[in-house]
């Protein structure tokens, strides 16, 4: 049976460049710690959001693997792109094979695995979640200097600027509509949440904010339907189906929109701070507008 | 004051507190809504305030129906398990009944079955509820005692309950493992119309099967042969029983989740008001049970309003040492 050498010099140019890449390998470890402000050369992510702003930076090459999620279409932004790299489901063992002279994770997730890789030496650098817009320019920063690659971070933190400066101006026009996020078994996005800065780049007033909410809480169904929202923003189903995603089918909801509030289906892109989240929050602008103007020619038609 | 009078103001008196905490189980939400205004929405509709009418309509209504229905169903199939298995520790929770049940419904809702097929979800969770009584009947019939009865139920009840936990880890849905809660301790937030729709009909047809083993139960109080003696058909009751409960359990776990001592604690509470007939005591158990899980669906709403918390929690808190108070009991009668 080929082991994972011969099999990778079954596919590399010759023997020479296979040994140093062998070497390279072990010792990548232990290079990566000598040499101070080296760009790291062998990056695996263990985590979603790292994922992507991984992907968006990295040189080629630079990359190596990223987590499991990064190719579910449900969940990431980049699926596509993520079909270039190795994928991770974030076990320790299985990551330190892999060799990697940085390792970069979330804060909350694959905590142990984590632990374990520092023990054994390799570099791990970890992301919080960004919350607000400000963390999304923090993590693009912090992930450009990271792997060597600023010019590449500033750029996207340039268009990101540009694109808040666009939404703000977009901001003015009109009545400010009520908006809420709908997810499986009831929750919703309060204060201090992605989705409530998407929502009030958009325009919108957070229904669940409103109501004191923070964070990711449970917002009972019937209290989000007394409150009428204008605008209810909920997630794609899985297939096949839960029984918490069965609250995004209730019938309650269904009449609700029979009525002028709209639904929109937030993809894949609010799940991380990436810079897709305010490509989401445009549309949820645009959105916006074509229901004032709706609004507004209701009651100029109405005497 | 006759026996049949005591036993129609037991049942009265029952069906008032049902109907009470029904009232409550509509009044009692996260969003408190002024109580007569919601119920005029409820029976007249508000043009004016369409969202109460859609919340009472919509959410607060099938919860209710489906509290009042599914614990009816618990309490009435333990009364109808205790009585014909002879065994004071039978009950739908504990002989592995609902476990079953919630597996039958597990495998119809994560491989995407139930969504093609609406019917597909009581079905195959009356299929397994099937399974299960058919297990346990058949280790009591074999002079199983009262304790092989509840070791097989506890055996059948871990099989089942590892082989949801495993489908629900295997399924690609990310919420599916998150969900093993639900299907063994049960709740009824957010449930709708269509969840009572889909089980009602066979919640319903499972009370009309279980009513006609009341007299057949009350005969084998006098044991087998006796009852076979008083012209009592033993395979038409056993199988009366059997499709009873399956029927009951299954399309009452299918919507709502395993909820365990409902049908342990009801029938014993109320045993002493009937005398030790069993056919009285399965109308009283249905109107107890109702009335407890009601009453547990109402605590769990103002015990955490916005966290769902499971009523399997509530049934065992109040079941479980009630149980081992029961062995107990049966170990003393027993030396």
């Amino acid at each position: 049976m080929p082991d994972g050498f011969t099999l990778a010099a079954r596919f590399l140019p010759g023997r020479r460049v296979f040994v140093t890449l062998v070497c390279l390998l072990w010792l990548g470890p232990l290079l990566a710690i000598a040499p101070a402000g080296a760009a790291p050369q062998r990056v695996v992510s263990l985590n979603l959001c790292t994922d992507q702003l991984a992907m968006l930076i990295a040189a080629p090459g630079q990359l190596h693997a990223v987590s499991h999620l990064a190719r579910d279409p449900r969940s990431s932004a980049m699926v596509e792109q993520a079909m270039r790299y190795a994928v991770t489901r974030g076990g320790a063992e299985a990551v330190f094979r892999l060799r990697p002279d940085l390792v970069l994770a979330g804060t909350y997730t694959t905590a142990v695995a984590v632990q374990m890789l520092q023990r054994l030496g390799v570099p791990v650098e970890r992301f919080a979640p960004a919350n607000t817009f400000a963390d999304v320019i923090r993590n693009l920063r912090r992930m450009g200097e990271l792997l060597g690659r600023q010019e590449t971070a500033e750029a996207l933190v340039a268009r990101q600027q540009d694109a808040l400066a666009q939404l703000q101006q977009m901001r003015s026009v009109g009545q400010p509509l009520r908006a809420v996020f709908l997810d499986a078994n009831s929750y919703t996005a309060g204060a201090g949440t992605l989705m409530h800065a998407m929502l009030e780049a958009a325009g919108f007033e957070n229904i669940a904010a409103s109501r004191g909410l923070y964070g990711t809480a449970r917002l009972p169904l019937e209290v989000l339907v007394l409150a009428r929202p204008d605008l209810l923003l909920t997630t794609g189903r899985y297939d096949p189906p839960s029984v918490g995603e069965a609250v995004l089918d209730h019938p309650a909801l269904r009449h609700l929109h029979r009525g002028r509030s709209r639904t929109v289906i937030a993809g894949q892109t609010f799940t991380c701070g990436t810079p897709f989240t305010l490509a989401v929050a445009r549309q949820l602008a645009a959105v916006r507008i074509e229901m004032q103007a709706a609004a507004a020619a209701r009651r100029s038609r109405a005497p | 004051m006759t026996d049949g009078t005591r036993f129609a103001l037991l049942l009265a008196l029952l069906g008032l507190i049902v109907a009470g905490l029904f009232m409550a189980s509509l009044l009692v939400g996260p969003a408190a809504l002024d109580w007569g205004e919601s119920l005029r929405a409820l029976v007249v509709g508000d043009s004016e305030r369409e969202a109460v009418t859609l919340v009472m309509r919509e959410i607060r209504l099938p919860r209710a129906v489906l509290g009042l229905m599914v614990g009816a169903s618990l309490g009435l199939s333990g009364a109808v398990l205790q009585g014909y298995l002879r065994n004071p520790l039978a009950e739908p929770g504990l002989i592995g009944i609902s476990a079953s049940a919630s597996l039958g419904a597990v495998l119809a809702i994560y491989t995407g079955l139930a969504a093609a097929l609406p019917l597909a979800l009581p079905l195959l969770a009356l299929g397994g509820a099937l399974v299960a009584v058919a297990v346990v009947f058949a280790m009591a019939g074999a002079r199983g005692g009262a304790m092989t009865v509840i070791l097989a139920g506890i055996a059948v009840s871990s099989l089942a309950g590892a082989l949801v936990s495993l489908v629900l880890n295997l399924s690609p849905n990310p919420f599916a493992a998150l969900e093993i809660v639900f299907w063994m301790l049960g709740s009824l937030a957010d449930r709708s119309m269509q969840h009572l729709a889909l089980a009602a009909p066979f919640m319903l047809a499972g009370w009309a099967m279980l009513a006609f083993v009341g007299r057949g139960l009350d005969a084998l109080t006098l044991g087998e042969d006796a009852a076979a003696a008083l012209g009592v058909r033993l395979g038409r009751l056993r199988l009366l029983a059997v499709l009873g409960t399956a029927l009951a359990v299954g399309a009452a776990t299918a919507v709502a989740g395993a909820i365990g001592f409902v049908g342990l604690v009801v029938p014993h509470l109320l045993r002493p008001f009937v005398g030790a007939q069993p056919s009285r005591l399965l109308p009283a158990s249905a109107l107890g049970g109702a009335a407890l899980l009601l009453a547990a669906d109402i605590a769990v709403r103002l015990i955490a309003p916005d966290r769902d918390l499971k009523l399997g929690v509530l049934t065992a808190m109040v079941g479980a040492p009630f149980f081992v108070w029961l062995v107990l009991k049966t170990r003393r009668e027993a030396v």
